[in-house]
């Protein structure tokens, strides 16, 4: 038999929240969920009234139902916020395609104004251009680095100034692992703030559903009866993340606590006074102006290892399309 | 029995979003319910370690019984019977 509920006694519990073990309905779960959203809002001053603030939208289960979540707080505390919905385009077939129909009707279904940004406007590049150029290996890596300038290219042409994200607490704890194991201490000292970007970025962002539960925003997504896309990437994660998340995921079903608390444990790390002198200061990009640690940033290096060993791919690749005159012609200016 | 798969897990069952399976006993344990879909995984020769790791339902596998966490219940010891409708769904996909 069904369990009653542990925050109303009245209804049949619906699940068993990972945080604390509570067993809650679904309507006292809905509620305690949005809540607690709402109290990391406000405990961070995440919004500022008649702000404009976009919200990163990829059609899957993290923003979907970051969007929902925002939607009715801003309704039910009056933030005075304007949501806008920001895609970004990878030129993967077959995955955005399908996902970015997703975006279409949660524009609709949240009634907020939609921006889509295709990899092949801002950098020249589709993914499925990179892969198969560089190969499935380190595609992740170039797909990361293009999507996180490419929501800060989409914020700064529409004049925004805070992008949130619906990174998860799984998906943060994932990245203080990968962090601790890589030792890599200047992100290890930053994964865990909840908004990230300084006075020099022109981007603020922020992830209001870091101390969510992956398992709760599936479950809220499949009660809500959200609209959401969940297939894999069809070039699946780089293996590390991936040995990271299911360290993770096996860690939560032993106790379910654990990942909040490699959360705690990683907001209390410090940078040793040595450390910090060592740290580098954020700069302009000198080829893109865009913020970065180096003189030239990830995306630009990344960009130009592409295209100069594009002319290599000219000669195995069977390509006789339009495209083709073009890219030669390019290659004369040189 | 009604089996649902959600999350992109239908695509190790033939793209199906449901299934309906039936026991001889009247009531069967829900690891007898999953032993029988690493089965029909391994007949479609879909990749069962994205469903199954080390015999059990692998972690961040949401397992839905008539729409109730399964972890308020038994886990893998529930018994379930024919009308029930249990839902497999996956949380290990890109947000
Ligand atoms: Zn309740
Ligand atoms: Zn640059």
């Amino acid at each position: 038999m069904k369990p009653v509920c542990e925050n109303c006694f009245k209804n049949d519990a619906a699940l068993k929240r990972p945080r604390n073990g509570m067993k809650v309905c679904k309507e006292c779960f809905f509620m305690l969920f949005e809540t607690e959203i709402h109290q990391t809002i406000v405990d961070n001053q995440l919004f500022a009234r008649n702000e404009t603030v976009a919200i990163g939208a990829s059609g899957g289960k993290d923003s979907t139902v970051l969007a929902s979540v925002l939607k009715t707080l801003n309704a039910r505390y009056d933030y005075g916020v304007n949501f806008v919905l920001l895609s970004i385009d990878e030129g993967i077939k077959g995955y955005r395609d399908d996902s970015l129909e997703t975006v279409k009707r949660n524009q609709v279904q949240y009634d907020m104004p939609l921006e889509i940004l295709s990899y092949d406007k801002l950098y020249g590049w589709t993914m499925d251009k990179i892969v198969a150029q560089i190969g499935k290996k380190n595609n992740c890596t170039y797909c990361g680095v293009f999507r996180r300038q490419a929501l800060d290219r989409g914020c700064v042409q529409n004049s925004i100034g805070h992008v949130v994200t619906g990174h998860n607490a799984d998906d943060v704890a994932e990245t203080v692992l990968m962090n601790l194991m890589r030792g890599d201490i200047q992100r290890l000292d930053r994964c865990c703030d909840i908004v990230t970007g300084d006075s020099s970025s022109r981007v603020k962002r922020s992830k209001p559903l870091m101390y969510c539960y992956e398992k709760e925003i599936v479950l809220y997504a499949h009660y809500k009866n959200l609209d959401y896309f969940s297939t894999e990437c069809t070039y699946s994660p780089e293996a590390f993340r991936g040995t990271a998340r299911a360290l993770i995921k096996n860690l939560e079903a032993v106790r379910p606590s654990a990942i909040l608390d490699v959360i705690h444990s990683g907001k209390q790390f410090q940078l040793s006074k040595k450390s910090k002198a060592r740290q580098v200061r954020a700069v302009q990009c000198s080829q893109c102006s865009y913020i970065s640690s180096n003189t030239v940033c990830k995306a630009c290096v990344l960009l130009n290892g592409l295209n100069a060993s594009e002319p290599k791919l000219r000669l195995t690749e069977d390509e006789g399309g339009a495209a083709l005159p073009v890219r030669v012609l390019e290659k004369l200016q040189f | 029995m009604k089996i649902e798969f959600g999350g992109g897990l239908e695509q190790l069952f033939d793209n199906k979003q449901t299934l309906e399976l039936h026991f001889d006993e009247p009531e069967v344990t829900i690891q007898t319910v999953i032993e029988k879909l690493a089965q029909i995984c391994n007949e479609l020769r879909s990749n069962v370690c994205l469903f199954l790791q080390d015999g059990l339902v692998r972690p961040g596998i949401l397992v839905l019984i008539n729409d109730a966490d399964w972890e308020l219940l038994d886990k893998e010891d529930t018994v379930v019977e024919d009308k029930d409708t249990i839902l497999f769904n996956s949380t290990l996909h890109g947000g």
